[in-house]
């Protein structure tokens, strides 16, 4: 298990790298315009874009430019031009909020999404089946964009129920810290509480018609063991991978609306941002930053996997 | 006969609502099984076999199910139980080894645990204990290094030791009567006899009753005390092996036996078989089920005889075939063995 992962953990690195060559090609390289120009963001003045063409070396060979953005990356010396400010630091700060947005949503839509898909399984064919059938599809139907803003008119403006947004730090004031995430909480995982009770539904009906289910119920194991020992459990290996794919995607990109709608300051809101005002070095940040969760959350999806499924394992015990 | 049944079936049937109308899959069957009886029950697929041994342990329980008769283990009905007495009968007093011992494990547990699992449902052990006891039954049906096997997954046994393993498994609580599904069906035919003579040794040893679903005469030629041969959901013949074996008295019986290959006679053209398929349980004709297939169909056969004994000398040999005793041991010789005679448009080509 543990070269399994030490394994894994090597080849995301790799995966980095190469995630970080493509974010140079495509912002440094492809461009037709002068890469400077690019960096210096609209209406530059033209003393601005020539101090940028030397900070970043651009006569240089492009091995060598590609190292001087890597430095400036890891060095924190990433900066937007206008007003000028460093990239690193905006990022660091935005990213509580954006975890505490996609932790949170998260825990909601598994606890929802599997909670609902698990009933509905053991019931399939009954009238709940059918009412949570209904729910699911309408919450997969429902776009952020429209939900965000019907919810915070009426819940939040109209009913006052919920403040109008805004982030609070936890270590602030972990109630309103809640209080104020509760709707872009809902909001973020609504979509996900209805596929993934579909998708659990129907990989529990699909394990159900295994034979080693019915050799559980053989042994004589109650029928609620049967469903989670045997039947849920081998249903979830399919789930954390999407779940997986899903977190990464939520932290580096799915929040990017639900951070705007609800001015939640965070990395999503920070890219809004810089795409409205077309500033290049955020864009670039926040594109690394994105690569990162979602490639390390990969790497964790396959160590859970070979933890829940033995078979998985089996390139390790190869190898020795 | 001697001892008083272990388990007693009587006139079961059990049906399934589908959408093309109900499927009748087992229609009123009998037997009895005795302390250290080895009763085999052997058909075409969908004859009703596996659905009769499911059905003794209350496994096709379902809201479109409907079963009928009585299953009487000493006394207790069994079909009348309610779930969760039915629970602890299972694998306490009957334990049951499934056909495909690749896919009757749980892939993501140990082996060893799926055991110990089995024991904990219905005694109070420890973890430890149970383990030993695994590797104690490990050592009993014959897998090397149980010490060491006992923690290893699935995918690290072979076929032959996963169905070792499985029958490990059921005799973790010393069942009174063993269910054995096909269970020699998706192994190697050298491990297969291997399978046969654990059987057939714990049966001895353990005095264990046991019921072996099969559509493999040869299987049943090796272990079985009494045979009941199923077609369409019903028993056709039945009697001791010998009977079943040397005196065969329905054309479908003849028609298994036929179609065994056997060393000791020569390798014929082709291998024998029995035309056409198994009827459709929705649409069964009218009299006997097997008339269409049978190349001595007669009048009476439209009309299905009960199942009855038929030979004055053996009153437990009983069939539903309408031929006297004597045009059966006529027509059942087919160059020189006993065997079913093709239909004639096969004869011809």
């Amino acid at each position: 298990m543990t070269r399994f992962i030490l394994r894994r953990l090597v080849a995301m690195i790799g995966v980095l790298f190469a995630v970080s060559v493509i974010v140079f090609v495509v912002f440094m390289v492809l461009p037709k315009q002068n890469p400077a120009q690019t960096l210096a963001g609209k209406n530059a003045t033209p003393g601005l874009v020539k101090n940028i063409e030397e900070e970043w070396g651009f006569d240089d060979s492009l091995p060598v430019q590609y190292a001087t953005m890597m430095k400036k990356v890891f060095t924190g010396e990433l900066t937007s031009y206008k007003p000028r400010l460093p990239v690193d630091d905006r990022i660091i700060e935005g990213v509580p909020a954006t975890l505490s947005l996609a932790i949170g949503a998260a825990v909601i839509w598994l606890f929802f999404g599997l909670l609902l898909g698990y009933l509905s399984a053991i019931r399939a064919g009954g009238w709940l089946d059918r009412i949570l059938t209904g729910v699911s599809i309408a919450g997969i139907s429902i776009p952020v964009f429209l939900l965000a803003p019907v919810l915070l008119y009426f819940l939040s403006y109209k009913l006052e129920i919920f403040p109008n947004a805004q982030y609070v730090a936890f270590s602030e004031d972990p109630y309103e810290w809640a209080r104020h995430l509760i709707l872009p909480w809902f909001t973020l995982a609504l979509l996900s509480i209805g596929f993934y009770s579909r998708v659990l539904r129907s990989n529990m009906l699909d394990v159900m018609n295994e034979d080693y289910v019915r050799t559980a119920r053989a042994k004589g194991l109650s029928e609620r063991k049967v469903m989670t020992k045997h039947v849920l459990r081998n249903s979830l290996i399919p789930v954390i991978t999407l779940f997986g794919l899903d977190f990464g995607a939520t932290i580096a990109g799915t929040a990017i609306i639900t951070e705007a709608i609800f001015s939640i300051d965070g990395v999503g809101y920070y890219a809004a941002e810089a795409v409205k005002k077309f500033e290049l070095p955020p864009i670039m940040g926040v594109a690394l930053y994105g690569a990162f969760f979602v490639v390390l959350l990969n790497a964790l999806v396959d160590i859970a996997y070979a933890y829940l499924d033995p078979r998985v394992r089996l390139g390790e015990s190869a190898s020795e | 006969m001697s001892p008083e049944p272990l388990l007693s079936v009587s006139d079961l049937r059990v049906g399934f609502a589908t959408e093309e109308g109900v499927v009748q899959a087992v229609d009123g069957i009998s037997f009895d099984l005795r302390p250290g009886e080895v009763v085999a029950i052997v058909g075409e697929s969908g004859s009703g076999k596996s659905v009769t041994a499911q059905t003794i342990i209350g496994l096709t329980r379902a809201n479109n199910a409907r079963i009928e008769g009585s299953v009487m283990l000493e006394g207790e009905d069994l079909l009348s139980a309610s779930d969760s007495d039915l629970r602890r009968l299972r694998g306490e007093r009957i334990a049951m080894v499934f056909q495909d011992p690749m896919t009757s494990f749980n892939p993501v547990y140990r082996i060893g645990d799926q055991i110990v699992e089995a024991i904990r449902a219905h005694r109070e052990t420890s973890k430890g204990d149970g383990r030993q006891r695994v590797v104690e039954l490990f050592e009993a049906v014959g897998i090397p290094n149980a010490e060491r096997r006992v923690d290893d997954y699935p995918h690290e046994f072979s076929g032959g030791m996963r169905q070792r393993a499985m029958i490990a498994m059921a005799l973790a609580l010393e069942p009174e009567v063993l269910i054995a599904d096909e269970p020699t069906t998706a192994l190697d035919v050298t491990i297969q006899a291997q399978i046969l003579d654990l059987l057939e040794q714990l049966n001895r040893e353990r005095n264990l009753a046991t019921i072996l679903i099969t559509h493999d005469l040869g299987v049943v030629a090796e272990v079985a005390d009494r045979v009941l041969v199923m077609y369409a959901g019903k028993v056709v013949e039945e009697g001791t092996l010998d009977e079943i074996f040397y005196d065969p008295q329905h054309p479908y019986t003849w028609g298994l036996l036929g179609s065994l290959t056997r060393i000791d006679r020569p390798r014929p053209h082709r291998l024998p078989q029995i035309a056409g398929s198994p009827p459709s349980l929705l649409d069964l004709p009218d009299g006997c089920p097997f008339r269409p297939r049978c190349p001595h169909e007669f009048s009476k056969c439209p009309q299905y005889p009960g199942l009855e004994a038929r030979l004055p000398e053996a009153a437990d040999h009983r069939d539903r075939c309408w031929l006297t005793p004597e045009e059966k041991k006529a027509k059942r010789m087919v160059e020189g063995q006993i065997g079913l005679e093709p239909p004639p448009e096969v004869r011809q080509a």
